[in-house]
C-alpha cells in the first residue's frame, strides 16, 4: 500500500481520534475566523462604495460611546479565541502523557535518514510498521542535528534533539499507509528524509515482524553499520570523495584497473573491504580507500555485505537518491 | 567636486522648469547634485532617498530567490535543481529579505523620511548617526552579498545549530557575520529616532498630538533597541561555535541547541512586529485622508502600538512548541500568545470605523489599505490557529506557517510599504505617478499575492513541510497553482518600478498637499526643502483635523 496520489485532495486522512478531534478544532475555529473577518471585509466593501467621495450618504455624527465600543472590540473577540486556547492545550496535555503501557518504539534521525526498532529487536529505516487498537511511544533522538518526525495521518510532530529524549505517542484506530517525514530543516536531502508509516492490525503487525521484519531487520543493521564505518562518507552519489557507487554493485562484473573482470561476490566484496590496496583495483579510481582490517569484527562484516546485496532495493536506496 | 555633479545639474531641468513657486533650488533633492552630496549626506531625507534605493535592490534579489523557490516546486521530484540549489534559494530569500528588506523598509525609508516632517523637525537629532547607519547597513549587506557570490548558504534564514556550527559545508560565516553587522545599523536607527521623537518635537507638538505612525516608529525603536542586542549576542556565539569551536549550543561541545532557538526567537519574534507597526503606521495615515475623516478611536490606536512592542517581548516561546521546550512553557507562551490579538483588533476595527460614514476616494494608496487591511486580518487568525498548541502540532514547520507569515510580512509589510510609497511619492519627489497604472498594479498584486499564498493554508494542513526541495506527488497541483500566483505577483512588483521611476522624470509637479491629507509633513512644498520648514509649522489643536469629525473625537477631545 502507499499513500493516495490523487492530484487534488483537500483534507488530509485521520487515523486516530486525536486526529479526528485536531481537525474539529480547526474547522471550529475556522468558523469562529469567519464570523469575525466576514463582518470586517463585508463592512470595508460596503463603506467604499457607500461612502464614496460625492455619495448623498448620512454623514452626520453616529453618537456612538466609543470608549464601551472599543473596550467591546477588544474583548469579545479576545475572550472567544480563549475558548481555543484551552480546547488545544487540553488536547496538549493529553498529548504529552503517554499511558504506561504504551509500547515503545525507538527513533533515531540522523541525515538523512530515520532508524526505527521495534521492543522486539526489528528495525527498519525510513518506514514504521505499527499496530492500531493500542498506544504507542516513540522515544526519539538525533545523532546529528535537530531533526522532527512528522506523522500528518495523527496530526502530531515533534523534534529530534541530538542532546536529550523527546516522546511522542499516538493510538491508532484505523489502517492505512501515510506519508512519514522530517520537519526540522536539517541540511541537503532535508526533503526525501521520511518514508512511510504503516498502521496494521495487530495479528497483521506480528506477521510482519516474523518475517519482513526480520529481513528487514538485517538490512537495516547493515544500513547502520554502511554509515557507521564512514563508508557512506565516500561511496554515496554526491559525497565529496569520488568512490564508485555501490548500488547495485552485488554480483555484476567488475572491470579491474589491468584489464582483467571478476565478479562483485561475497569474497571480492570482503576482500575489498579488508585490503583494499589489493592487486584488484578497480578500473578508473585511485586508490584512495583505508584498510579495515582488524577494525570491522567478522560477524559486522557479514551483515554489512548483506545490505550491500540488498542495497539496489531496499528502501535505503530510495531515500538516498 | 562641483564641477563633477553637471549630470543631475541645472542644465537638464530647464526644459521642464517648474511653475511652482517653490524656489527649486531649495529642496533637498537639488540642492547639490553631487555624487558626494549623495554619499556624505546628513540630510535625513537624502539618507531615506539612500536607503530607499539599497533596499529596492535587496528587494530584487529576495524576489528572484523565490522566483527560484518557486520555479523549482513546480514538480515534485527535484528535476529542476538539486537539492543543495533549493536550498540555498529558500535561504537566499529569508536572509535578504527579512533582513535587507522587510526590517529596514518602512522605518530607515519613510521613518528616516517622515518622522522629522511629522513632528516639525529640522532633522534627527544625529544627522551623522543617520549616514553611520546606512554605511553599517550596507557593510552588512556586502558580507552577505559575499557568502551568496562565493557559492551561497543553506542553513534557511534561522541559522539553527548545530546545522549552522557544524554540519553545513557552505558560507555560513560570512553570512552570519553580515547579518550580525546589519543589527547595528537597527540599532542605531532605532536610538535616533527615540531620541528625536523624544526631544526635537515641534512647540505645541504634545505626545497625543503625534500621528500614529510617530507612534508606531516609536514602538519600532524601542524594539530595535531591546531586542536587536540579543540577536547580535546569539550570532556572535554563533560565530565563535562554527569558526572557534567554543561550545555553547553544540551538545558535542557540550553546549544546548534549544538554547540558540530561545535566542534567536527572543529576537525574531518582536523582529515580527519590528516588520508589523511601521505598516500600521502607513495605514493609519492613509485611510484617514482618503476618508477625510479622523482616525477612529486614536488614543486606543496609539496605545495599542505600545501595546503590542510590548506583548511581543513575551511570546517567543510559540515558536518552539514542538521543539522540546518545557510543556508548562508551551502553556504560558501558547495563552499569552492570544493575548496579542488584543491590541491587533484594536486596529482594525478603528480602521474600519475610520472608513465609516467617510468621504471616500479610492486611490492607489487606499487601494493597498484596504487590500492590507484583509490579509493582515487573515494573517493575524491564521496567527491564532498557530498559537494553538494541538493545532501547532500538526500544523508546526508546514506550508500552513509559511503562508501564515507571507499573509502578514507580504500581505501587511510589502503592501503597507507599496501604500506608502504611493502615498508620499509626491511628497519624496516632486512628481505624481499614474494613477491608471498604480491601481492596476494594486489590483494584480492582490490577485497575485493570494493565489500565491492561499493555497499554501490547504498544502500546509494536508501535511507539507516547508523548505522541501521535492514533495509528494499529490500536491502537485497546489503547488503548481502557487507557482502560477508568483509569476502574476512579480507582473504587479515590476509595474510600479517601471512607472514611479518615469515619473521621476514625465510625472506631472506634485503639489504640496496633492492628496488634501493632514499632517505636518504636507504642509512643506513638494519636495520639501533642505531643512524642511522655510517658516515653522503651525502644530493642529488636535491630530487628524480632517472635515469629518466622528462623535467620538469629542468624546475625546471635547
Amino acid at each position: 500500500m502507499t499513500p493516495s496520489h490523487d492530484s487534488l485532495q483537500l483534507w488530509p486522512a485521520a487515523v486516530s481520534t486525536v486526529a479526528s478531534e485536531t481537525d474539529l478544532l480547526i474547522l471550529a475555529f475556522t468558523v469562529l475566523t469567519l464570523l469575525l473577518t466576514v463582518p470586517v471585509f463585508v463592512a470595508i466593501t460596503y463603506f467604499a462604495l457607500r461612502y464614496r467621495e460625492g455619495s448623498e450618504a448620512d454623514r452626520s455624527p453616529s453618537g456612538i460611546r466609543s470608549n464601551l465600543i472599543e473596550i467591546s472590540w477588544m474583548l469579545i473577540p479576545f475572550l472567544l479565541t480563549l475558548i481555543f486556547f484551552v480546547w488545544g492545550a487540553r488536547m496538549f496535555i493529553a498529548s504529552k502523557t503517554a499511558p504506561p503501557d504504551a509500547m515503545v518504539i525507538e527513533a533515531v534521525g540522523r541525515q538523512w535518514m530515520w532508524k526505527f526498532q521495534h521492543p522486539t529487536g526489528q528495525a527498519e529505516i525510513n518506514d514504521l510498521h505499527v499496530p492500531i487498537g493500542q498506544p504507542i511511544r516513540l522515544r526519539i533522538i538525533s545523532q546529528d542535528v535537530i531533526h522532527a518526525l512528522y506523522l500528518p495521518a495523527v496530526r502530531l510532530q515533534v523534534a529530534a534533539l541530538p542532546d536529550r529524549y523527546t516522546d511522542l505517542w499516538f493510538k491508532a484506530d484505523r489502517t492505512g499507509t501515510y506519508h512519514l517525514y522530517c520537519s526540522e530543516y536539517c541540511g541537503t536531502d532535508h526533503s526525501v528524509m521520511g518514508g512511510e508509516i504503516t498502521f496494521m492490525n495487530p495479528g497483521d503487525y506480528q506477521d510482519w515482524l516474523t518475517h519482513a521484519g526480520a529481513q528487514q531487520g538485517r538490512v537495516a543493521a547493515g544500513r547502520t553499520l554502511y554509515e557507521a564505518y564512514g563508508c557512506a562518507g565516500c561511496h554515496e552519489p554526491g559525497s565529496a570523495v569520488k568512490a564508485p557507487s555501490l548500488a547495485g554493485l552485488y554480483g555484476s562484473q567488475v572491470k579491474l584497473a589491468d584489464g582483467r573482470t571478476v565478479t562483485a561476490d561475497d569474497g571480492w566484496l570482503r576482500e575489498k573491504i579488508l585490503n583494499p590496496n589489493g592487486d584488484r583495483l578497480a578500473d578508473g579510481y585511485k586508490q584512495v580507500m583505508p584498510s579495515f582490517a582488524g577494525r570491522i569484527p567478522e560477524d559486522e562484516l557479514g551483515t554489512l555485505i548483506d545490505f550491500l546485496k540488498a542495497y539496489p532495493t531496499s528502501q535505503a536506496a530510495d531515500a538516498t537518491r | 567636486m562641483s564641477a563633477s555633479g553637471s549630470i543631475g545639474g541645472t542644465a537638464r531641468r530647464e526644459p521642464h522648469a517648474p511653475e511652482s513657486t517653490i524656489g527649486r533650488k531649495a529642496d533637498y533633492l537639488h540642492a547639490e547634485s553631487t555624487l558626494r552630496s549623495w554619499f556624505l549626506a546628513t540630510d535625513h531625507k537624502r539618507i531615506a532617498i539612500l536607503y530607499l534605493t539599497s533596499i529596492t535592490g535587496f528587494f530584487v534579489i529576495g524576489a528572484l530567490a523565490a522566483g527560484i523557490v518557486r520555479l523549482a516546486l513546480v514538480v515534485p521530484n527535484g528535476a529542476i535543481m538539486t537539492n543543495d540549489t533549493y536550498n540555498k534559494a529558500f535561504t537566499i530569500h529569508g536572509v535578504v529579505m527579512v533582513w535587507f528588506f522587510l526590517i529596514p523598509s518602512i522605518p530607515a525609508t519613510f521613518g528616516n523620511f517622515l518622522i522629522p516632517l511629522m513632528i516639525g523637525a529640522k532633522d534627527l537629532a544625529f544627522p551623522k548617526l543617520n549616514l553611520t547607519s546606512w554605511y553599517v547597513f550596507m557593510a552588512g549587506a556586502l558580507f552577505t552579498l559575499v557568502s551568496v557570490v562565493l557559492g551561497g548558504v543553506d542553513t534557511g534564514w534561522t541559522f539553527y545549530a548545530p546545522l549552522s556550527t557544524a554540519f553545513s559545508n557552505t558560507w555560513v560565516l560570512p553570512a552570519l557575520i553580515g547579518v550580525t553587522i546589519v543589527g547595528f545599523s537597527s540599532i542605531l536607527t532605532g536610538l535616533n529616532f527615540v531620541v528625536t521623537i523624544h526631544t526635537m518635537r515641534a512647540p505645541g507638538m504634545t505626545w497625543f498630538k503625534l500621528p500614529i505612525f510617530v507612534w508606531t516608529h516609536y514602538a519600532t525603536s524601542l524594539i530595535f533597541l531591546l531586542a536587536t542586542p540579543v540577536i547580535t549576542t546569539a550570532l556572535i556565539l554563533l560565530i565563535m561555535e562554527r569558526g572557534f569551536h567554543i561550545g555553547v549550543f553544540d551538545p558535542a561541545y557540550g553546549g544546548d541547541p534549544v538554547l540558540f532557538q530561545h535566542l534567536f526567537w527572543f529576537y525574531s519574534h518582536p523582529a515580527v512586529y519590528i516588520m508589523v507597526l511601521p505598516g500600521m503606521g502607513v495605514i493609519s495615515e492613509i485611510v484617514p485622508a482618503f476618508a477625510q475623516k479622523k482616525l477612529f478611536g486614536y488614543r486606543f490606536v496609539a496605545y495599542a502600538s505600545i501595546g503590542l512592542a510590548s506583548v511581543t517581548f513575551f511570546v517567543w516561546g510559540h515558536h518552539m512548541f514542538v521543539n522540546g521546550q518545557s510543556d508548562l512553557a508551551s502553556l504560558v507562551f501558547s495563552a499569552l500568545s492570544f493575548a496579542v490579538a488584543v491590541p491587533s483588533a484594536v486596529k482594525v476595527y478603528n480602521w474600519t470605523a475610520t472608513i465609516h460614514k467617510g468621504s471616500l476616494r479610492l486611490d492607489t494608496p487606499m487601494l493597498y489599505a484596504m487590500g492590507y487591511i484583509g490579509l493582515f486580518v487573515l494573517g493575524g487568525l491564521t496567527g491564532l490557529y498557530l498559537a494553538t498548541l494541538s493545532i501547532n502540532q500538526h500544523i508546526h514547520a508546514t506550508y500552513f506557517v509559511v503562508a501564515h507569515f507571507h499573509y502578514i510580512m507580504v500581505g501587511g509589510t510589502v503592501l503597507a510599504f507599496l501604500g506608502g510609497l504611493h502615498f508620499w511619492w509626491p511628497k519624496f519627489t516632486g512628481r505624481m505617478y499614474s494613477e491608471p497604472w498604480g491601481r492596476v498594479s494594486a489590483l494584480l498584486i492582490f490577485l497575485g499575492f493570494n493565489v500565491t499564498f492561499f493555497p499554501q493554508f490547504i498544502l500546509g494542513y494536508l501535511g507539507m513541510p516547508r523548505r522541501y526541495a521535492t514533495y509528494p506527488p499529490e500536491f502537485q497541483l497546489l503547488n503548481v497553482l502557487s507557482s502560477a500566483g508568483a509569476t502574476i505577483l512579480a507582473a504587479g512588483y515590476l509595474f510600479p518600478m517601471l512607472y514611479l521611476v518615469y515619473s521621476l522624470w514625465f510625472g506631472r509637479k506634485a503639489a504640496a498637499n496633492p492628496w488634501n491629507a493632514k499632517g505636518l509633513e504636507w504642509e512643506t512644498a513638494s519636495p520639501p526643502p533642505t531643512h524642511n520648514f522655510l517658516t515653522p509649522p503651525e502644530v493642529p489643536r488636535i491630530p487628524y483635523d480632517y472635515p469629518i469629525q466622528a462623535q467620538e473625537s469629542r468624546d475625546q477631545h471635547g
